[in-house]
Protein backbone atom coordinates (compact mmCIF):
# COMPACT_ATOMS: atom_id res chain seq x y z
CA UNK A 1 0.00 0.00 0.00
CA UNK A 2 2.88 2.35 0.72
CA UNK A 3 4.45 1.58 -2.58
CA UNK A 4 1.81 3.14 -4.47
CA UNK A 5 1.77 6.67 -3.97
CA UNK A 6 5.56 6.95 -3.83
CA UNK A 7 6.38 8.94 -6.97
CA UNK A 8 3.25 10.66 -7.17
CA UNK A 9 4.24 14.08 -8.55
CA UNK A 10 6.39 12.47 -11.18
CA UNK A 11 6.79 13.47 -14.55
CA UNK A 12 5.10 11.83 -17.65
CA UNK A 13 8.66 10.75 -18.78
CA UNK A 14 9.24 8.45 -16.04
CA UNK A 15 5.77 6.35 -16.95
CA UNK A 16 7.61 3.69 -18.16
CA UNK A 17 9.87 2.88 -15.78
CA UNK A 18 6.99 3.14 -13.36
CA UNK A 19 4.80 0.66 -14.94
CA UNK A 20 7.87 -1.26 -15.02
CA UNK A 21 8.48 -1.72 -11.26
CA UNK A 22 5.44 -1.76 -10.79
CA UNK A 23 4.91 -4.93 -12.90
CA UNK A 24 7.82 -6.71 -10.96
CA UNK A 25 6.81 -5.74 -7.49
CA UNK A 26 3.60 -7.52 -6.03
CA UNK A 27 1.70 -6.41 -3.00
CA UNK A 28 2.37 -9.60 -1.03
CA UNK A 29 0.78 -8.65 2.30
CA UNK A 30 -2.53 -10.42 1.84
CA UNK A 31 -0.70 -13.54 1.14
CA UNK A 32 1.54 -13.25 4.14
CA UNK A 33 -2.12 -12.28 6.01
CA UNK A 34 -3.46 -15.25 4.62
CA UNK A 35 -0.37 -17.03 5.40
CA UNK A 36 -0.76 -16.20 9.24
CA UNK A 37 -4.53 -16.45 9.38
CA UNK A 38 -3.76 -20.62 7.73
CA UNK A 39 -1.22 -20.76 10.66
CA UNK A 40 -2.98 -19.33 13.26
CA UNK A 41 -6.26 -21.79 12.10
CA UNK A 42 -4.17 -25.00 11.76
CA UNK A 43 -2.73 -24.33 15.48
CA UNK A 44 -6.29 -23.65 16.94
CA UNK A 45 -7.56 -26.93 15.14
CA UNK A 46 -5.37 -29.33 15.76
CA UNK A 47 -5.82 -31.69 18.25
CA UNK A 48 -2.95 -33.63 19.30
CA UNK A 49 -4.35 -37.25 18.82
CA UNK A 50 -5.49 -37.57 22.79
CA UNK A 51 -5.81 -40.99 23.32
CA UNK A 52 -9.36 -42.25 24.90
CA UNK A 53 -9.26 -43.80 28.26
CA UNK A 54 -11.77 -45.80 30.61
CA UNK A 55 -11.90 -45.03 34.11
CA UNK A 56 -12.27 -48.00 36.06
CA UNK A 57 -12.78 -47.85 39.96
CA UNK A 58 -11.87 -50.77 41.26
CA UNK A 59 -13.38 -51.68 45.17
CA UNK A 60 -11.27 -50.86 48.27
CA UNK A 61 -9.76 -54.24 49.58
CA UNK A 62 -12.07 -55.26 52.25
CA UNK A 63 -10.68 -55.18 56.12
CA UNK A 64 -12.20 -58.08 57.03
CA UNK A 65 -14.32 -61.38 55.38
CA UNK A 66 -17.37 -60.04 57.15
CA UNK A 67 -17.34 -56.77 55.09
CA UNK A 68 -17.99 -58.34 51.89
CA UNK A 69 -21.60 -57.58 50.49
CA UNK A 70 -23.37 -60.64 49.86
CA UNK A 71 -25.35 -61.23 46.35
CA UNK A 72 -28.11 -63.49 45.20
CA UNK A 73 -26.54 -66.42 43.56
CA UNK A 74 -29.36 -66.49 40.93
CA UNK A 75 -28.21 -62.99 40.06
CA UNK A 76 -25.04 -63.89 39.29
CA UNK A 77 -23.47 -64.07 36.29
CA UNK A 78 -20.09 -64.93 35.56
CA UNK A 79 -18.13 -64.78 32.56
CA UNK A 80 -14.75 -66.47 32.34
CA UNK A 81 -12.33 -65.05 29.77
CA UNK A 82 -10.06 -67.66 28.43
CA UNK A 83 -7.60 -67.79 25.45
CA UNK A 84 -8.60 -67.47 21.84
CA UNK A 85 -11.12 -64.62 22.79
CA UNK A 86 -13.35 -67.27 24.01
CA UNK A 87 -15.77 -66.62 26.85
CA UNK A 88 -17.40 -68.89 28.83
CA UNK A 89 -20.51 -67.85 31.15
CA UNK A 90 -22.51 -69.35 33.26
CA UNK A 91 -25.57 -67.90 35.84
CA UNK A 92 -25.48 -68.79 39.84
CA UNK A 93 -22.35 -71.54 41.18
CA UNK A 94 -23.69 -74.03 42.38
CA UNK A 95 -23.57 -76.68 39.25
CA UNK A 96 -23.56 -74.44 36.87
CA UNK A 97 -24.11 -75.40 33.37
CA UNK A 98 -21.32 -73.45 31.31
CA UNK A 99 -21.58 -72.18 27.86
CA UNK A 100 -19.29 -70.90 25.35
CA UNK A 101 -19.00 -67.44 23.16
CA UNK A 102 -16.67 -65.02 21.88
CA UNK A 103 -16.41 -60.99 21.87
CA UNK A 104 -18.30 -60.87 18.27
CA UNK A 105 -21.90 -58.46 17.76
CA UNK A 106 -24.38 -62.09 18.40
CA UNK A 107 -21.72 -63.82 20.95
CA UNK A 108 -21.65 -61.68 23.97
CA UNK A 109 -23.17 -58.42 23.31
CA UNK A 110 -26.64 -60.82 22.63
CA UNK A 111 -26.13 -63.06 25.77
CA UNK A 112 -25.79 -60.24 28.20
CA UNK A 113 -28.30 -57.92 27.04
CA UNK A 114 -30.77 -60.95 27.18
CA UNK A 115 -29.32 -61.77 30.70
CA UNK A 116 -29.48 -57.83 31.14
CA UNK A 117 -33.96 -57.85 30.33
CA UNK A 118 -34.30 -61.70 32.27
CA UNK A 119 -32.75 -61.07 34.98
CA UNK A 120 -33.50 -57.68 37.49
CA UNK A 121 -30.37 -56.25 39.35
CA UNK A 122 -27.74 -58.44 37.68
CA UNK A 123 -24.16 -58.79 38.84
CA UNK A 124 -21.39 -59.53 36.09
CA UNK A 125 -18.65 -61.20 37.88
CA UNK A 126 -15.41 -61.50 35.03
CA UNK A 127 -12.91 -63.29 35.87
CA UNK A 128 -9.96 -63.66 33.69
CA UNK A 129 -8.01 -66.23 33.13
CA UNK A 130 -4.24 -66.20 33.36
CA UNK A 131 -4.34 -67.26 29.37
CA UNK A 132 -6.56 -64.16 28.80
CA UNK A 133 -4.67 -61.60 26.99
CA UNK A 134 -5.52 -57.78 28.41
CA UNK A 135 -7.34 -56.77 25.00
CA UNK A 136 -10.35 -59.40 26.06
CA UNK A 137 -10.27 -57.19 29.78
CA UNK A 138 -10.77 -54.06 27.45
CA UNK A 139 -13.53 -55.75 25.33
CA UNK A 140 -15.41 -57.30 27.97
CA UNK A 141 -15.48 -53.99 29.83
CA UNK A 142 -16.62 -52.28 27.37
CA UNK A 143 -19.55 -54.48 26.57
CA UNK A 144 -20.72 -53.97 30.22
CA UNK A 145 -20.49 -49.98 29.18
CA UNK A 146 -22.20 -50.70 25.37
CA UNK A 147 -24.90 -53.30 27.25
CA UNK A 148 -25.19 -50.30 30.02
CA UNK A 149 -24.82 -52.86 32.34
CA UNK A 150 -23.96 -51.21 36.02
CA UNK A 151 -23.27 -53.96 38.26
CA UNK A 152 -19.84 -55.54 37.90
CA UNK A 153 -16.65 -56.27 39.30
CA UNK A 154 -13.77 -57.66 38.10
CA UNK A 155 -12.35 -61.04 40.14
CA UNK A 156 -9.67 -63.62 40.64
CA UNK A 157 -10.12 -66.82 38.77
CA UNK A 158 -10.40 -69.56 41.14
CA UNK A 159 -9.12 -73.20 40.50
CA UNK A 160 -13.16 -74.36 40.51
CA UNK A 161 -13.60 -71.71 37.31
CA UNK A 162 -10.66 -73.31 35.51
CA UNK A 163 -12.17 -76.96 36.30
CA UNK A 164 -15.13 -75.54 34.60
CA UNK A 165 -13.25 -74.74 31.33
CA UNK A 166 -11.29 -77.67 31.14
CA UNK A 167 -14.50 -79.63 31.44
CA UNK A 168 -16.54 -77.83 28.85
CA UNK A 169 -13.06 -77.95 26.53
CA UNK A 170 -12.90 -81.73 27.39
CA UNK A 171 -17.01 -82.33 26.79
CA UNK A 172 -16.59 -80.46 23.41
CA UNK A 173 -13.70 -82.33 22.26
CA UNK A 174 -15.51 -85.20 23.21
CA UNK A 175 -18.68 -85.03 21.01
CA UNK A 176 -16.60 -84.03 18.26
CA UNK B 1 11.13 -15.75 -3.77
CA UNK B 2 9.33 -13.87 -0.27
CA UNK B 3 6.23 -15.45 -0.83
CA UNK B 4 8.07 -19.34 -1.18
CA UNK B 5 10.30 -18.75 2.13
CA UNK B 6 7.03 -17.27 3.87
CA UNK B 7 5.43 -20.82 3.13
CA UNK B 8 8.16 -22.26 3.52
CA UNK B 9 8.31 -20.98 7.11
CA UNK B 10 5.27 -21.78 7.43
CA UNK B 11 5.17 -25.17 6.64
CA UNK B 12 8.63 -25.48 9.10
CA UNK B 13 6.72 -23.74 12.11
CA UNK B 14 3.48 -25.98 11.08
CA UNK B 15 5.04 -29.30 11.54
CA UNK B 16 7.44 -28.42 14.33
CA UNK B 17 4.49 -27.62 16.36
CA UNK B 18 2.51 -30.72 15.11
CA UNK B 19 5.42 -33.36 15.12
CA UNK B 20 7.26 -31.96 18.75
CA UNK B 21 4.65 -33.79 21.23
CA UNK B 22 5.04 -37.38 19.82
CA UNK B 23 6.15 -38.59 22.97
CA UNK B 24 9.14 -41.41 22.27
CA UNK B 25 8.21 -45.05 23.93
CA UNK B 26 10.72 -47.60 24.56
CA UNK B 27 8.67 -49.87 23.41
CA UNK B 28 5.51 -49.96 20.48
CA UNK B 29 2.22 -50.10 22.17
CA UNK B 30 -0.81 -51.43 20.40
CA UNK B 31 -3.42 -50.39 22.52
CA UNK B 32 -7.01 -51.88 22.27
CA UNK B 33 -9.78 -50.35 20.97
CA UNK B 34 -13.42 -49.49 22.95
CA UNK B 35 -15.99 -46.76 22.61
CA UNK B 36 -15.40 -44.82 25.07
CA UNK B 37 -15.16 -41.02 24.67
CA UNK B 38 -13.19 -39.74 27.69
CA UNK B 39 -10.20 -37.83 26.76
CA UNK B 40 -7.03 -38.15 29.30
CA UNK B 41 -6.37 -35.44 30.65
CA UNK B 42 -3.01 -32.99 29.45
CA UNK B 43 -1.23 -33.02 32.64
CA UNK B 44 -0.29 -34.64 35.71
CA UNK B 45 -0.23 -38.47 34.67
CA UNK B 46 1.24 -41.33 35.49
CA UNK B 47 1.75 -43.70 32.56
CA UNK B 48 1.93 -46.90 33.14
CA UNK B 49 2.79 -48.79 30.33
CA UNK B 50 2.73 -52.45 29.52
CA UNK B 51 4.28 -54.32 26.64
CA UNK B 52 3.21 -57.12 24.74
CA UNK B 53 6.31 -59.15 26.67
CA UNK B 54 4.32 -58.52 29.88
CA UNK B 55 7.49 -55.62 30.81
CA UNK B 56 6.58 -52.51 32.77
CA UNK B 57 7.50 -49.38 32.31
CA UNK B 58 7.01 -45.79 34.17
CA UNK B 59 6.58 -42.62 33.09
CA UNK B 60 5.22 -39.39 34.69
CA UNK B 61 5.12 -35.70 33.37
CA UNK B 62 6.49 -32.45 35.35
CA UNK B 63 10.36 -32.35 35.16
CA UNK B 64 10.38 -30.81 38.88
CA UNK B 65 7.54 -33.45 40.38
CA UNK B 66 10.29 -36.02 38.32
CA UNK B 67 13.07 -34.48 40.17
CA UNK B 68 11.71 -34.81 43.33
CA UNK B 69 10.40 -38.38 42.53
CA UNK B 70 14.46 -39.71 42.12
CA UNK B 71 15.76 -37.98 45.29
CA UNK B 72 12.51 -39.84 47.00
CA UNK B 73 13.20 -43.06 45.49
CA UNK B 74 16.93 -42.49 45.86
CA UNK B 75 16.43 -42.31 49.46
CA UNK B 76 14.49 -45.18 49.35
CA UNK B 77 16.64 -48.02 47.73
CA UNK B 78 20.05 -45.87 48.97
CA UNK B 79 21.01 -44.35 46.14
CA UNK B 80 22.33 -40.58 45.43
CA UNK B 81 21.94 -39.40 41.65
CA UNK B 82 24.22 -36.35 40.99
CA UNK B 83 22.71 -33.39 39.59
CA UNK B 84 22.92 -34.50 35.99
CA UNK B 85 21.95 -37.07 36.66
CA UNK B 86 17.88 -35.71 38.21
CA UNK B 87 18.86 -33.35 35.61
CA UNK B 88 18.58 -36.43 32.53
CA UNK B 89 15.86 -38.58 34.69
CA UNK B 90 13.81 -35.10 34.56
CA UNK B 91 13.87 -35.58 30.55
CA UNK B 92 13.44 -38.83 30.35
CA UNK B 93 10.93 -40.93 28.42
CA UNK B 94 9.14 -43.81 29.51
CA UNK B 95 11.72 -46.47 31.04
CA UNK B 96 11.34 -49.42 32.55
CA UNK B 97 15.07 -50.68 34.47
CA UNK B 98 15.07 -51.42 37.82
CA UNK B 99 16.75 -49.45 40.26
CA UNK B 100 19.39 -51.01 40.95
CA UNK B 101 20.38 -50.72 37.03
CA UNK B 102 18.77 -46.79 37.12
CA UNK B 103 22.14 -44.86 37.54
CA UNK B 104 24.11 -46.92 34.84
CA UNK B 105 20.94 -46.47 32.89
CA UNK B 106 20.96 -42.48 33.37
CA UNK B 107 24.81 -42.50 32.07
CA UNK B 108 24.28 -43.57 28.99
CA UNK B 109 23.96 -41.10 26.43
CA UNK B 110 20.34 -40.58 24.61
CA UNK B 111 21.74 -42.98 21.75
CA UNK B 112 22.97 -45.64 23.42
CA UNK B 113 19.61 -46.17 25.63
CA UNK B 114 18.06 -46.51 22.82
CA UNK B 115 19.44 -49.45 22.47
CA UNK B 116 19.23 -50.85 25.60
CA UNK B 117 16.34 -53.47 25.88
CA UNK B 118 14.78 -52.88 28.79
CA UNK B 119 13.79 -55.51 31.72
CA UNK B 120 10.45 -53.69 32.73
CA UNK B 121 10.19 -52.13 36.85
CA UNK B 122 9.59 -55.33 38.46
CA UNK B 123 6.27 -55.91 39.89
CA UNK B 124 6.32 -59.28 41.23
CA UNK B 125 4.63 -60.09 44.82
CA UNK B 126 8.56 -60.84 45.77
CA UNK B 127 9.94 -57.68 44.45
CA UNK B 128 7.39 -54.71 43.91
CA UNK B 129 9.54 -51.76 43.03
CA UNK B 130 6.60 -50.26 40.97
CA UNK B 131 4.24 -49.88 44.45
CA UNK B 132 7.05 -47.57 45.43
CA UNK B 133 7.27 -45.27 42.26
CA UNK B 134 3.36 -44.99 42.60
CA UNK B 135 3.77 -44.16 46.28
CA UNK B 136 6.68 -41.81 45.78
CA UNK B 137 4.95 -40.45 43.05
CA UNK B 138 1.79 -39.57 44.80
CA UNK B 139 3.64 -38.16 47.08
CA UNK B 140 5.83 -35.55 44.81
CA UNK B 141 2.56 -34.86 42.95
CA UNK B 142 -0.84 -35.60 45.00
CA UNK B 143 -2.90 -34.32 42.07
CA UNK B 144 -1.92 -37.48 39.86
CA UNK B 145 -3.83 -39.23 37.95
CA UNK B 146 -2.79 -42.85 37.11
CA UNK B 147 -3.04 -44.01 33.13
CA UNK B 148 -2.80 -47.84 32.45
CA UNK B 149 -1.26 -48.13 28.87
CA UNK B 150 -1.61 -51.76 28.10
CA UNK B 151 -0.88 -53.85 25.20
CA UNK B 152 -3.65 -55.74 23.49
CA UNK B 153 -1.82 -58.79 23.17
CA UNK B 154 -0.37 -58.86 26.72
CA UNK B 155 -0.89 -61.35 28.86
CA UNK B 156 -3.56 -60.49 31.73
CA UNK B 157 -1.81 -61.79 34.69
CA UNK B 158 0.81 -59.00 33.99
CA UNK B 159 -2.08 -56.77 33.76
CA UNK B 160 -3.71 -58.11 37.20
CA UNK B 161 -0.26 -57.56 39.09
CA UNK B 162 -0.04 -53.83 37.73
CA UNK B 163 -3.81 -53.90 38.76
CA UNK B 164 -3.46 -55.60 42.30
CA UNK B 165 -0.51 -53.50 42.75
CA UNK B 166 -2.50 -50.63 42.25
CA UNK B 167 -5.13 -51.52 44.47
CA UNK B 168 -2.90 -52.89 47.15
CA UNK B 169 -1.72 -49.01 47.31
CA UNK B 170 -5.30 -47.71 47.79
CA UNK B 171 -5.08 -46.72 44.13
CA UNK B 172 -8.94 -47.66 43.36
CA UNK B 173 -9.37 -45.21 40.70
CA UNK B 174 -7.52 -45.44 37.55
CA UNK B 175 -7.86 -44.69 33.75
CA UNK B 176 -7.50 -47.66 30.83
CA UNK B 177 -5.95 -45.92 27.60
CA UNK B 178 -7.62 -47.20 24.46
CA UNK B 179 -8.23 -46.26 21.33
CA UNK B 180 -11.38 -44.87 19.73
CA UNK B 181 -12.91 -47.94 18.40
CA UNK B 182 -14.83 -46.76 14.58
CA UNK B 183 -17.89 -49.48 14.75
CA UNK B 184 -21.00 -47.74 15.90
CA UNK B 185 -22.40 -48.56 19.16
CA UNK B 186 -25.25 -50.76 19.88
CA UNK B 187 -28.69 -49.14 20.05
CA UNK B 188 -30.34 -48.58 22.89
Amino acid sequence: MSEVQQQGGGGKGDGKVRSKKSSTKIDMTPMVDLAFLLLTFFMLTTTFNKPQTMEIIMPEKPKEEEDQPLVNEKKVVTLLLSKDDKIYYYVGITDPTVEVTDFSKDGIRKTLLDYNAAIKDMTVLIKPADNARYKNVVDILDEMNITNIKRYAIVDITPVDNNLIKKKDGGETATK
Amino acid sequence: MTPMVDLAFLLVTFFMLTTKFAPEEPVAVDMPSSTSEIRLPDTDILTITISKEGSVFFNMDGKYTRATLLGKMGDKYGQSFTPEETAKFALLPSFGVPMNALKGYLDLSPEDRKLVKQPGIPCDSVHNELQDWIVMSRISNPKLRIAVKGDGNANYPVVKEVIKTLVDRKVNRFNLITNLERTAKAKE
